[in-house]
């Protein structure tokens, strides 16, 4: 056919892999990996699943030729539902033996989770489904691999969040030497955690590309992207509280069934993981129990979106403990105050084992009620039920907290990843006085570069212009673990703000040399040494950055050049916190939900730049309220996709959101010497339980407390239909 | 077939293939990578261009039905002496934009936006932008930016 260059088969490329595709995270010894290569070659698990590829000179001589390959498919039975994955009635892998991929628990003491529940003045169970979400960042992925013209090298470029995971997965995978790859991601079109992955069309492309001897480059359509790029969420979750007569929660148990889709992508099964620690939330809770069982079945691979396992134990523990309000018939907001960790507890060790660092839970919660107006709205919601109106009013609250800064090294081996959560910095102050920060981590829309600058002007006493920040491309920044886990400024940054400390020990040696003084006697402002009683004996970065440059006057074992390299391995996660209020407007008589206020109050420690972390605030809320109330990818019991296009699937637009309010507090955490704790994903966490909440309170006084997500119009009608049609029985 | 049309100031005259988009013929035979791809059932506005003036969605028309249009993109926006436009400016100086790559589309939705609705106020710029959508942002400062530059280039700011 015109302009096509090849074709082939999964069959025909199966020399080309020297390994599966990789899954960095074997929770347990005896998971299940089914084998998975970028093409399958006898059977195809999920639609999405690619079984050939063709090379041609344009994308429209390629889809031609693609509508010339006829797949003879035998179908077999889907398996779509979690429930029935997990009764293993149909198998996903038959070669595996059953549909689960693995049982995790973490249970402090069983006796005492038995006596907690046997004992207690209440319990409330919940069962809540965290429907499936594409993450749909607006640019899709792409990949391009050129070979060059001799020596078997090959640059890689792709819109992935991971360059450096990529380049060693790429190099396991297709037996390609590390030292013959580079992988660029350059400006890349958002992420999510859905670029934190490596995909069968990066491996085909570098594979084609050393098969074919040419440039590979393969672009994603929108209904590709929902197909085959990760999904997030999938989750069944079961959530048991037990309080005493006062509210205090004495206990709490979770089971989750964690869809983890056809395969195991990269993280795939440490998900769930990520939240296990968390679904106690805030609050004080002596007595923990936690497990989980994941399941293969006919769709997409499920991996990390935003939050990654943090979004739905808050979504869960946030739920449950209104649940529990209701039944004590108690003001959310109190039942949450009667439970906080309070802050003389920090740093806190909680019962599922964690170190959290720092928090001042209630002081967030006032301060989020403040910002809302919550007594003024409480008696709006009062006189519009009396009123008898059709657009009640419903207030949300969530308080939470996260993981972040991804992570301990040593905590990761103890949970089973393959790799560790160190980043890695080098300051370079070059003669000229240009400072050049080079970082393991890769934004894809936070502003590294803006904040990164601004870190290092900071701290070096230097203008924020002069310094420049290099990432992404292994052959500038060889050393990484990336960003994702909300990790880069309280892993990458702090290990950035080392460097420059490295750079200034360094600096105060040669400058004290060169003036002729004991380093004591020296002092660092604004980017200038100068001699404690004599500001006019004076050095400035620059100077000294070119004395050691020319290094014709260094001291005795002191090397030329000033500079810094560290890689920072951080003791302890971080733990961001905060309250999020949404209100809604519900529509009693179409089921619509309006979202109509939204404030957010969010404690990450300390700020680098104050508008960037906003931002982070924001498009959090967004993506975690577009949960609640919009998206979900859907699936027909066969496991075709229904939503596969942005037509299908709801990514809200400007006229569905309303503007937010934002505030903080700034509790510093003692786990870094920024006092940072991270902002990605506080955002997403806080808002989805949020806004669920103020449409449940909506509705609650009618008899609607049960509703999954996405809360839409028909959802809600029939809900209140429902209750209706009891209470007239 | 032939296609004439006016790019940015500057006229171009190719021959392409019947099917060809609006948005590739930009990108891919006049070079100008500005204008984004984000979808393919005109969903999500990346793509967004002037034409005569009018934003329209440029993956949704096929360059032929371009013949003998005025096309602005994101690249013909600035002053030739790198001045921005009001609308880009906004969007910096109140950090509209994160990974950018809805904001070509956005900022010239915005644009057209503007000229439409001398008067805007938030919820006609909330329902302006419908057509265009942000994964990053959560909208808050794009309506922000959006605003400013409305009222800017009221007040004279030249666009």
């Amino acid at each position: 056919m015109p302009g096509v260059i090849a074709a082939f088969t999964g069959a025909d490329l199966a020399s080309e892999w020297a390994a599966p595709m990789p899954c960095a995270w074997p929770v347990t010894p005896d998971m299940k990996n089914p084998p998975h290569y970028p093409l399958a070659t006898q059977r195809a698990c999920y639609v999405g699943d690619g079984v050939a590829v063709v090379v041609a000179e344009s994308p429209e001589q390629a889809i031609d030729a693609l509508a010339g390959i006829v797949v003879d498919y035998e179908e077999e039975p889907a398996v779509t539902d979690l429930e029935d994955a997990a009764a293993d009635r149909v198998l996903v892998h038959p070669d595996i033996g059953t549909n689960r991929a693995y049982t995790w628990e973490l249970i402090s003491d069983p006796d005492a989770l038995k006596k907690a529940f046997d004992s207690a003045a209440h319990t409330v169970k919940e069962r809540y489904i965290q429907q499936r979400l594409i993450p749909a960042a607006m640019e899709p992925r792409g990949v391009c691999v050129v070979p060059h013209p001799f020596g078997g090298d090959f640059t890689v470029y792709s819109a992935t969040q991971i360059p450096h995971i990529l380049k060693v997965m790429l190099g396991i995978t297709c037996a390609v030497p590390e030292t013959s790859l580079r992988v660029v991601a350059p400006a890349v079109g958002g992420g999510f955690g859905s670029k934190l992955n490596v995909y069968a069309e990066e491996l085909l492309a570098l594979a084609l590309a050393r098969k074919l001897r040419r440039p590979v480059r393969w672009v994603e359509e929108r209904s590709e992207a929902a197909l085959a790029t990760i999904q997030g969420r999938g989750q069944i979750q079961e959530i048991e509280l037990a309080a005493d007569a006062d509210g205090k929660i004495t206990a709490v148990r979770v089971h989750l069934i964690a869809d983890m889709g056809a395969y195991l992508q990269l993280v795939t099964p440490g998900i769930p993981l990520l939240g296990a620690f968390l679904y106690h939330g805030v609050y004080d809770v002596p007595v923990y129990g936690f497990s989980c069982t994941s399941v293969f079945t006919t769709k997409t691979p499920t991996d990390a979106y935003r939050g990654a396992g943090r979004p739905e134990a808050t979504y869960a523990i946030e739920r449950a403990i209104d649940a529990l309000a209701r039944k004590l018939e108690m003001d959310p907001a109190e039942i949450r105050r009667r439970n906080f960790i309070r802050p003389e507890k920090f740093p806190y060790s909680s019962a599922a084992g964690l170190v959290f660092d720092s928090g001042q839970y209630e002081m967030a919660l006032d301060k989020s009620l403040e910002l809302v107006g919550y007594d003024q709205l409480r008696q709006e919601q009062r006189r519009r039920r009396e009123n008898g109106s059709a657009r009640l009013l419903g207030i949300g609250l969530s308080s939470y907290v996260e993981m972040c800064g991804l992570a301990p090294s040593r905590v990761l081996a103890s949970l089973n990843y393959s790799a560790g959560g160190w980043e890695a910095a080098t300051v370079r102050v070059l003669p000229t006085g240009t400072v050049q920060v080079v970082t393991g981590t890769s934004p894809h829309g936070q502003g590294h570069v803006t904040s990164w600058s601004m870190l290092v002007a900071d701290r070096l006493g230097v203008d924020p212009q002069n310094v420049e920040v290099l990432h992404s491309d292994t052959a500038v920044s060889p050393h990484g673990m990336d960003t994702y886990g909300s990790r880069s400024l309280s892993v990458g940054g702090t290990a950035v703000a080392m460097a420059c400390d490295r750079v200034l020990d360094k600096a105060r040696v040669i400058a004290a040399h060169q003036m002729e003084v004991a380093e004591e006697d020296l002092e660092v402002s604004a980017g200038t040494f100068s001699v404690r009683g004599t500001p006019e004996k004076s050095m400035t970065l620059q100077q000294v950055a070119f004395e050691a440059f020319t290094a014709h006057n260094l001291p005795d074992g002191t090397e030329p050049n000033l500079d810094g390299s560290i890689t920072f391995d951080p003791p302890n996660f971080t733990f961001p916190f905060g309250t999020h209020v949404a209100v809604v407007e519900v529509d009693t008589e179409t089921g619509k939900v309006d979202l109509v206020q939204y404030a957010a109050l969010d404690d990450c420690g300390n700020q680098i730049n104050p508008l960037i972390v906003e931002g982070q605030v924001h498009g959090g809320i967004a993506q975690g309220a577009a949960q609640a109330l919009w998206e979900e990818a859907v699936y027909d019991d066969s496991g075709n996709l229904l939503t596969a296009t942005l037509a299908d699937y709801l990514v809200p637009s400007a006229a569905e959101l309303p503007s937010f309010k934002t505030g903080a507090t700034v509790t510093p955490s003692p786990t870094n010497i920024l006092g940072v704790k991270g902002v990605g994903e506080a955002g997403t966490i806080a808002s989805t339980p949020a806004v669920m909440n103020a449409v449940v309170d909506a509705l609650s006084h009618l008899g609607v407390t049960q509703l999954d997500m996405p809360a839409s119009p028909e959802k809600v009608w029939r809900a209140l239909t429902n209750v209706g049609k009891e209470a007239g029985r | 077939m032939q296609v004439r049309m006016r790019v940015n100031g500057t006229e171009y005259v190719h021959e392409v293939e019947p099917r060809l988009l609006l948005v590739y013929y930009l990108r891919e035979v006049v070079g100008l990578t500005g204008t984004n791809v984000g979808c393919d059932t005109s969903s999500c506005g990346a793509c967004t261009v002037l034409l005569d003036g009018e934003s329209v969605k440029s993956c949704t028309m096929l360059a032929l039905q371009a013949d003998g249009a005025e096309i602005t993109t994101i690249e013909g926006l600035a002053s030739p002496d790198g001045t921005l436009h009001p609308v880009q400016e906004a969007f910096r100086q109140n950090h509209a934009l994160q990974c950018g790559y809805c904001t070509p589309g956005m900022v010239m939705a915005a644009v057209s936006l503007i000229r439409e609705h001398p008067d805007l106020d938030e919820a006609t710029v909330r329902e302006g932008l419908e057509g265009n959508l942000c994964r990053c942002t959560g909208y808050h400062n794009i309506v922000k930016a959006v605003l400013a530059a409305a009222s800017a280039m009221s007040a004279g700011v030249p666009a």
